[in-house]
């Protein structure tokens, strides 16, 4: 089980957190906010939700100063859960916002979806995982952007919208990053933040 | 691939669920906690709570229902009724909604579509439209009428504009889905409008919600023949005439794509 330091949630300005909340809640965990880079670096569970666009994400990440302690965590493997537009922010940049830089762990880039498909993809699509690190079942998505391609060196999935294959969520050790809302997919979407909570996978 | 969803309504007043016929004439559904717990357990993909009250007293009490929900759901929830401004939009959203609807303060100042979007994403923002048909009134020789209007205030003022138009502008302004209610259908149990549906589909691009006149799993695989990337659907759950897990065993055996 995790550690009972509870669970660090970053603010990314706009971000709709009470389900982010309620899914920690149900899972005995108590909730702190980040207020500091050092909160980001000391905490044992870090949350980076994601709710909004692009640029205003990454420009609240820089002012509060958490972008060095955030990609550090993530190189290293510490216990970080990043959702949705979470995800996006590992990258490095998004069409959303095309000028402004991602944490740049990897150099995927988001791109939009295209090809006469109806924006934003909201609701329930099968995530189908490369291989056995996740169960596959439905999960909800609301996303105008995703990541073609998962970086080399992490457990990928996919899933497939109209024709577009997109990646749901990629993970290595402590890191899960999930383009669908865990927190909204039902009991699987519960046991995997349950599952990441307990310490992640091994690769 | 993405499924086809199923989405129960709660209207709300003063802390109960009610449902009436055609905007009016509520009656008692029960406890709104307790029956989203079970169109959760069912296998609902997410929920629509509507604040049908929407008086400052009302007000306060909604927000405690949706905190309630909050806390029991693993599903999606969209809130809405009297939304007038970003506030009242913030303070659902802080109280555990995922997503605000936004109906008549949008009609009348559709800026308010533009300012939801920068704050909180269009994924968030669903226009509720509630459309009247015209078509079968006598229409004006030669003057243009659009085949349905804009009705708001709950249904009891028409404003004149097409909603075809209204549906393709709002999303232009920042509306990332449609809650599309046949004002005609509402609660008649006479199917979808299905033209209405088709119409806007053809118009925008975003995902559309039907809503207005379900009755049976017929009804609701017609609405997603016609375009609808999901249904809206109270009193068939609400009076216990079936589950939402029956209804999606009988829209897979229609070939129809559903979370189950």
């Amino acid at each position: 089980m995790a550690d009972s330091g509870g669970v660090t949630v970053l603010r990314t300005g706009a971000a709709n957190l009470a389900s982010v909340v309620a899914a920690l809640e149900r899972a005995q965990q108590t909730i702190r906010w980040a207020d500091s880079a050092q909160d980001v670096v000391d905490a044992g569970h870090v949350v980076l939700p994601g709710v909004g666009a692009f640029g205003p994400a990454m420009a609240r990440l820089r002012a509060d100063g958490f972008v060095q302690a955030l990609r550090t965590r993530i190189e290293q493997g510490q216990p970080t859960l990043a959702v949705c537009l979470g995800l996006q922010l590992l990258g490095a940049g998004s069409d959303e916002s095309p000028n402004v830089e991602g944490l740049g762990v990897f150099s995927q880039r988001a791109v939009a979806f295209g090809g006469g498909l109806r924006v934003p993809q909201l609701g329930w699509n099968r995530v189908e995982p490369a291989g056995d690190w996740l169960t596959s079942d439905y999960a909800y998505f609301a996303n105008s952007y995703f990541l073609a391609e998962a970086p080399v060196g992490w457990a990928a999935a996919y899933s497939t919208y109209g024709s577009q294959r997109l990646v749901a969520a990629i993970g290595r050790r402590g890191v899960l990053a999930c383009q669908f809302h865990p927190e909204l997919s039902g009991p699987w979407g519960q046991a995997l933040v349950e599952r990441w909570l307990a310490g992640g996978w091994p690769c | 691939m993405l499924t086809r969803r199923i989405i129960p309504c709660l209207d709300v007043a003063h802390g109960r669920v009610v449902k009436g016929i055609r905007f009016s004439g509520l009656r008692d559904a029960g406890d709104p906690v307790e029956r989203a717990r079970a169109y959760q357990q069912q296998g609902g993909d997410e929920l629509v709570v509507l604040d049908v009250a929407a008086t400052v007293e009302a007000r306060a009490h909604h927000l405690q229902v949706l905190r309630d929900m909050r806390h029991a759901l693993m599903i999606p929830l969209t809130a809405g009724g009297g939304v007038k401004g970003i506030d009242d939009a913030a303070a659902l959203l802080e109280a555990g909604a995922d997503k605000v609807a936004v109906n008549t303060a949008a009609v009348e100042r559709p800026e308010l579509l533009v300012e939801l979007a920068e704050r909180f994403g269009r994924q968030c923002v669903v226009v509720a439209i509630d459309a009247r048909r015209l078509k079968a009134d006598a229409p004006v020789p030669g003057a243009p009428v659009p085949d349905w209007e804009v009705v708001i205030r709950a249904g009891t003022t028409s404003c004149g504009r097409d909603a075809l138009e209204w549906a393709e502008e709002a999303t232009t302004l920042g509306a990332g889905e449609i809650l599309l209610t046949s004002w005609d259908r509402d609660g008649t149990r006479l199917g979808y409008d299905l033209e209405l549906i088709t119409a806007v589909h053809a118009r925008v691009g975003t995902p559309i919600i039907a809503s207005g006149g379900a009755a049976t799993v017929e009804h609701l695989a017609e609405a997603f023949a016609a375009g609808a990337d999901a249904v809206l659907a109270a009193s068939i759950f609400h009076d216990h005439e079936t589950t939402v897990s029956q209804i999606k065993d009988d829209l897979h055996q229609l070939g129809i794509e559903v979370r189950r």
